[in-house]
């Protein structure tokens, strides 16, 4: 049917240095939402704070990460941070750029969910005795994460398909990478290019799969 | 004690408060009623320093509330505020609920926690709802946890702002029975209600706020028997 | 004041790069939005059970990475088929697939939106089906659609910043060409970052505010 000769053998072969490399990808993602949750959560602190310097920190960084493309935010961790004579390995500066997208897009999630949440919800624990910090802590806070909770899945899932950037800054052991680099031994492009598709296709369809299980858990109100 | 001397409050133009002067002694009830705007609401978040005051003094035991100085995170504790709106915490239990306060304000230990909020929630009929999430309860139920939960912080005070105004008619008596309870034994209450009924059997002292002035204040017998204000005839003339 | 070794004939070269950024969104935006909307009322249409061939494909955009959809598009074209297509082409084609997969999911979201007994009200009076999608789920559904779909749509701008991959020089390309050149990476950057921002900002800006007005009522 096709003049051209599939090798998937030839491929496969190589699917175990693959799945390595899915690991990173997944190791970087993980690590991108745990820190950008954490960023996000402040960033929204500081969007609360009422002060002018934190309000206007958080709204640049939020406003940054949501329009320009996450590939030129990777390219500034590496390339642009460069020129302060700060040099970032490829996987930190792979890192720093998906956290710092991450970050903003998460921010103005829980922008939104926390206008779902009644202000008389904090004012409760304030005349319970509460500071802002705990009443935000312990009472908005796990409100306002549960609401965006499918938005923070999607983010998940996005972080994944962010780590293919990475080879642009001459990451070579996440997926793509690693696809990357077999490709330059084989130019078997199609094959091994079709496998990588599959694992990324699978990691993010067990992502959201285990995202929906994990919520039964969590969320039983 | 609860002290308030010429206590004045704006928001922007409008004046709500316009001087108030009272004093709550210790083991007393005292209701406050009134039509909508009158500031008796207001007073309330004023007491536990929710709402800054423009002018005069609000002293409890002897702290001045709205002195910067004080630490209002601490003098809240010993002041219990329910609202008209039940604000139950969605995602905590019934029990976690009444929980939370006493061990992250108060930082006691888990079981000390427990046990308070167990007794507490008993006293206000609600010791079968422990484990329960708040929204399965029924508003009277919600508005007795939120009893329950200032309760368990052991406040010297409780207030309560129209606490039955968010309730359907056949859930007011038994939030009512709950405040009943707590008056028979002895804990000092200030009640802003709409419930006359109720504030003629529960109080010691009964306040009328109009327009931002206390317009008479008289134990219950003398101000719904004998009232003297004419407008406070006129309220209750329409609320008869 | 600035001291740069960038020249008027490397801005016309960057200006070319962004041309062809929004020459390539502009087209698979286009084409996207045309073929999505096709695909969000038939997946409305015929329910989840018979729409699941097209749902699985169509999801399949949205659970690999662009990269790789633009590599594999290049290879299966040019090694397997052994077709001679432009880098161009590839990059639209797949760009306006990919806007496709995400457009079907806002206009299957949106149709669902109107209320079943609004369009029943119009089914009623005697309104066709083509009527009834017309007169009544059309207006109302892109109030709900439009901010996504503006949305999607910058998306798809930024996300043009990945066509370099089939050989397409871009903007973000034309600014990494430049400065392996000059040497200058933070300037050009931030020539770069700015051009997406100034298009992105206000017109984001200009969605949150129909979203916002168009909630209210």
């Amino acid at each position: 049917m096709f003049n051209y000769t599939f090798q998937w053998n030839q491929a496969l072969a190589r699917l175990p240095q693959m799945l390595d490399g899915a690991l990173v990808t997944m190791q970087i993602a993980i690590l991108s939402m745990a820190i950008g949750v954490l960023l996000a959560i402040l960033l929204t602190g500081c969007r609360l704070s009422g002060i002018r310097v934190l309000q206007g920190f958080a709204v640049t960084w939020v406003e940054i990460a949501r329009n320009t493309p996450a590939l030129f935010q990777i390219y500034m961790a590496h390339f642009g941070v460069a020129s302060f004579g700060i040099h970032f390995s490829p996987f930190t500066s792979l890192l720093i750029g998906i956290t710092f997208n991450n970050a903003g897009y998460l921010a103005e999630n829980f922008r939104g969910a926390l206008k779902a949440i009644s202000d008389t919800q904090s004012r409760a624990g304030r005349s319970l005795g509460m500071t802002p910090v705990q009443a935000f802590r312990y009472i908005v806070l796990p409100q306002m994460l549960r609401i965006a909770y499918l938005p923070m899945t999607n983010q998940m899932v996005w972080a994944i398909l962010m780590t293919s950037l990475g080879v642009t800054v001459g990451m070579n052991s996440d997926l793509y990478g690693v696809t990357q680099d077999l490709n330059a031994l084989t130019f078997r492009t199609f094959e091994l290019f079709a496998i990588a598709a599959v694992i990324f296709y699978v990691i993010t369809k067990v992502i959201g799969l285990g995202a929906r299980l994990l919520a039964t858990r969590l969320f039983r109100y | 004690m609860i002290k308030i001397e010429n206590v004045r409050k704006s928001f922007g133009q409008l004046e709500v408060l316009k001087g108030i002067d009272l004093t709550v002694e210790k083991g007393e009830v005292l209701t406050i009623i009134g039509g909508s705007g009158s500031g008796k609401s207001t007073l309330l978040t004023c007491i536990n320093g929710l709402e800054p005051i423009d002018a005069g003094r609000i002293t409890v035991d002897g702290t001045v509330v709205h002195d910067k100085s004080t630490d209002l995170n601490k003098l809240r504790r010993k002041l219990g505020i329910v609202f008209q709106q039940f604000n139950a915490f969605p995602h905590l239990t019934v029990l976690e609920n009444v929980m939370l306060a006493p061990r992250k304000v108060l930082k006691q230990s888990r079981a000390e926690a427990e046990a308070m909020a167990i007794k507490q929630l008993g006293h206000v009929g609600l010791g079968d709802k422990v484990d329960v999430y708040p929204s399965r309860l029924s508003g009277g139920q919600q508005q007795r946890m939120a009893i329950a939960r200032a309760l368990a912080m052991s406040p010297g005070y409780m207030l309560f702002d129209e606490v039955t105004s968010a309730l359907d008619p056949q859930l007011v008596g038994e939030v009512l029975d709950t405040l009943r309870l707590l008056a028979s034994e002895g804990m000092t209450m200030i009640c802003v209600t709409h419930e006359m009924k109720f504030a003629r059997e529960v109080s010691d002292r009964v306040a009328f706020f109009h327009k931002g002035v206390m317009a008479e204040i008289a134990p219950p017998e003398k101000l719904f028997g004998a009232p003297e204000d004419p407008e406070l005839q006129k309220f209750l003339a329409a609320t008869h | 004041m600035f001291d740069t070794a960038l020249s008027a004939h490397d801005l016309l070269f960057l200006a070319k790069g962004a041309g062809v950024t929004l020459l390539v969104t502009a087209i698979s935006v286009a084409f996207g939005t045309i073929l999505g909307i096709l695909c969000g009322v038939f997946r409305f249409q015929v329910g989840p059970y018979w729409a699941s061939p097209v749902t699985f494909i169509l999801d399949i955009f949205r659970s690999i990475p662009l990269l790789i959809q633009l590599v594999l598009a290049n290879a299966f074209l040019g090694m397997v088929l052994k077709l001679r297509m432009s880098g161009f082409t590839i990059a639209c084609g797949v760009l306006t697939l990919y806007t496709a997969a995400y457009c079907a999911e806002i206009v299957r979201g949106s149709i669902g939106s109107v209320p079943g007994t609004t369009r029943r009200a119009g089914r009623s009076l005697g309104m066709t089906w083509f009527q009834d999608m017309r007169y009544i789920v059309l207006p109302l559904a892109t109030r709900v659609a439009l901010p996504s779909w503006i949305g999607l749509a910058l998306g798809v701008m930024k996300d043009s910043a990945l066509v370099y991959v089939v050989q397409v020089t871009e903007l973000l390309k034309s600014t990494q060409i430049l400065i392996t050149r000059l040497q200058e990476p933070l300037f050009l950057l931030m020539i770069c970052g700015a051009f997406y921002f100034l298009i992105s900002f206000p017109i984001a800006r200009f969605g949150g505010y129909l979203e916002k007005r168009w909630s209210n009522d």
